[in-house]
């Protein structure tokens, strides 16, 4: 058997496929975070319990519509968005005038409130969701096995992280976009529907959140709590990237996950805390992040 | 001023009139611990405009030292707390170096994750015990004299933790010191061109907030014989910033009544439950008690909204308001 620092190299690239998954997840999260915190000046913490929202879509399609994984995968994440126009039009519009924080303590008071009534209804413990069938079992590439369903989370997250970013660099809606990151009024003085365009970025932002949660339904227990014990983590990864771009997130997400992955293998009491640890250095080295712009 | 002075000696007075009251002595320092948690996070938001969002990381830190130090070690109680409250000062320092080095919503998305690294490494480490917590960690007696197994003797133990460490605050925040803060808070680049080291002043703060924090914390951990993993949670750091918003953030006194507000609810909230659920014959409001979360949530959300100045915000701007009316007349 082939062994990698004494490690058999299925396990090796198992836990690096593992990584790699989590790293999607943070990946189209931080990036839902980074287009709405660029418009909207606010860190939406809710982006966690929206994607647990869209997990428990998905489950809730199977198991009260007889909806399938993919049906939900294309559903959820417009019932997300349509929440999260809720959310926007009745409840963040008020803030924009306020310091950024209330933004942040506002979407944390949502985030209580969704895990209590997810709580309250489906208990803490997690609903099995099983792995829609065109994606079971796994391909023996030679050197590995690669379990279906895993493969695709990796390559259906890269696929909408790179429209994304395609949207938002290259076409003209994107151009809108980043122009009213730069300088709302101005944008506004040419016509342009500004408040729409927030609220439909948020609504784009936490469909995206919606959308991960759907693909994470399978491999993960769908709990009320998912959402926030991943959150915190990808804030650590935003600390780490900064904001300021949309690339930057992605190869940030990605990259973290897979290093999580790398300390699974060789000192697993470290892999929850590895990201931490790396933002500590960042922060000392680099403050503003690795792709962040110093204000 | 003087009314103001009235006011302290009057409360001093009911809490010192507790325990005869028969009012249960475990709930009220219950209060008062989250009291003084609520007050040395506010020092920090308040008066130098720093949102932390990971002060539980201090409340459990000390918890936990000061529950080994004493279980383990042998400390007597006196000696534990101190131990806590250093470690929660070291933590501060570390944390603290850390986060200042970003403002704003930084700020807080760094304490979070410095305080969900805390919580990993207790959830971990061998001596927390994990899961299950550091139970049964013996309160023995303060300075060889008070025996602390008696629950009145604790009580006025941790009132007097208690009005020291709103002593400390109260002089913190009157103290030169405490006026460069609230100059950090309302304009830092101009604190900064009037030559003050806002950085130090600002580790500074959050070291007194950390301190602080863990002294709650050991005292709580001494009230409960036991601390748990939930003391380091981020719904911990989460409710303490609603204690100081309910309360008022920038007051004194707000964060008290914040504290004394959200404790009662997470132990009344149940029988609330019940009674809506009688009145409206909606089954579901039974379970509100097993969700407070829900109700936190709620009001979260509605004191970010239309509440921001809080119970003693919105009270004294009230009487601003009655005193020009009254003025101008």
């Amino acid at each position: 058997m082939i062994t990698i620092f004494g490690i058999p190299l299925q396990a090796f690239l198992g836990q690096l496929l593992l990584g790699l998954v989590n790293g999607s997840f943070y990946a189209i999260l931080s990036l839902g975070l980074a287009v709405i915190f660029g418009l909207l000046n606010v860190i939406n913490f809710a982006h966690g319990a929206l994607y647990m929202f869209g997990a428990f879509l998905a489950w809730m399609g199977l198991s009260y519509f007889g909806l399938s994984y993919w049906a939900m995968l294309a559903l959820a994440p417009v019932i997300v968005g349509l929440f999260g126009i809720l959310i926007e039009k009745f409840l963040l519009k008020h803030l924009y005038k306020l310091d950024h924080l209330y933004g942040l303590l506002l979407t944390f008071g949502i985030t209580l409130l969704m895990e209590g009534l997810f709580r309250s209804f489906y208990g803490v413990s997690g609903q099995p969701y099983s792995t829609p069938e065109a994606l079971r079992g796994a391909t023996n590439l030679g050197f590995m096995v690669l379990p279906n369903y895993r493969a695709w989370v990796v390559v259906a997250s890269l696929v909408v992280c790179f429209a994304t970013w395609f949207v938002i660099e290259r076409t003209r809606l994107g151009a809108l976009l980043r122009a009213g990151t730069e300088n709302p009024r101005l944008v506004e003085a040419f016509g342009v529907n500004v408040p729409l365009m927030i609220t439909l970025t948020y609504a784009f932002g936490v469909a995206l959140a919606g959308f991960a949660g759907v693909l994470a339904a399978p491999i993960l227990q769908i709990s009320p709590l998912m959402g926030s014990n991943l959150i915190v983590v990808v804030f650590a990864v935003v600390v780490i990237g900064g904001m300021g771009s949309i690339l930057g997130a992605i190869v940030t997400g990605l990259g973290l996950g897979l290093i999580e992955g790398l300390t699974k293998v060789f000192w697993p009491e470290a892999s929850s805390t590895v990201v931490f640890i790396i933002m500590a250095i960042v922060l000392l080295i680099r403050p503003a992040g690795l792709f962040g712009k110093e204000k | 001023m003087n009314r103001q002075a009235l006011g302290y000696i009057l409360f001093v007075a009911f809490l010192a009139a507790i325990p005869v009251l028969g009012i249960y002595p475990i709930f009220a320092m219950k209060i008062m611990c989250y009291a003084l948690f609520a007050c040395a996070f506010n020092l920090l938001l308040g008066f130098t405009g720093l949102l932390s969002f990971g002060h539980a990381a201090f409340l459990g830190g000390a918890a936990y030292a000061s529950g080994h130090a004493i279980k383990a070690w042998g400390f007597s109680p006196e000696l534990g707390i101190l131990y806590g409250v250093a470690i929660a000062g070291v933590m501060g320092i570390v944390m603290g170096a850390l986060a200042i080095r970003r403002s704003g919503i930084y700020f807080a998305m760094i304490t979070m994750a410095l305080s969900q690294m805390v919580y990993f490494f207790f959830l971990q480490a061998k001596f927390t015990g994990g899961e299950d917590g550091l139970q049964g960690v013996p309160r023995g007696t303060l300075f060889g004299l008070i025996d602390l197994k008696n629950d009145v003797n604790l009580y006025y133990v941790v009132m007097a933790i208690f009005i020291l460490g709103y002593l400390i605050i109260w002089r913190t925040v009157h103290s030169p010191f405490g006026q460069v803060l609230k100059a950090i808070r309302e304009n830092e680049p101009r604190a900064i061109s009037l030559g003050y080291d806002v950085e130090r002043f600002k580790l500074l703060a959050f070291v007194l907030s950390a301190l602080l924090a863990g002294l709650a914390g050991s005292a709580k951990m001494l009230i409960f014989v036991s601390a748990t993993l939930s003391d380091a949670t981020w719904q911990m750091s989460g409710l303490v910033i609603l204690m100081t918003l309910i309360g008022g953030m920038g007051t004194l006194v707000g964060p008290v009544i914040g504290a004394f507000i959200v404790v009662l609810l997470e132990n009344k909230v149940g029988d609330f439950g019940a009674a809506i659920a009688k009145y409206t014959g909606v089954e579901w409001f039974q379970r509100l008690g097993e969700s407070v979360t829900i109700v936190i949530g709620f009001i979260f959300v509605i004191c970010v909204l239309a509440f921001r100045r809080g119970l003693v915000g919105e009270a004294n701007a009230w009487l601003e308001k009655r005193k020009s009316l009254s003025t101008r007349a």
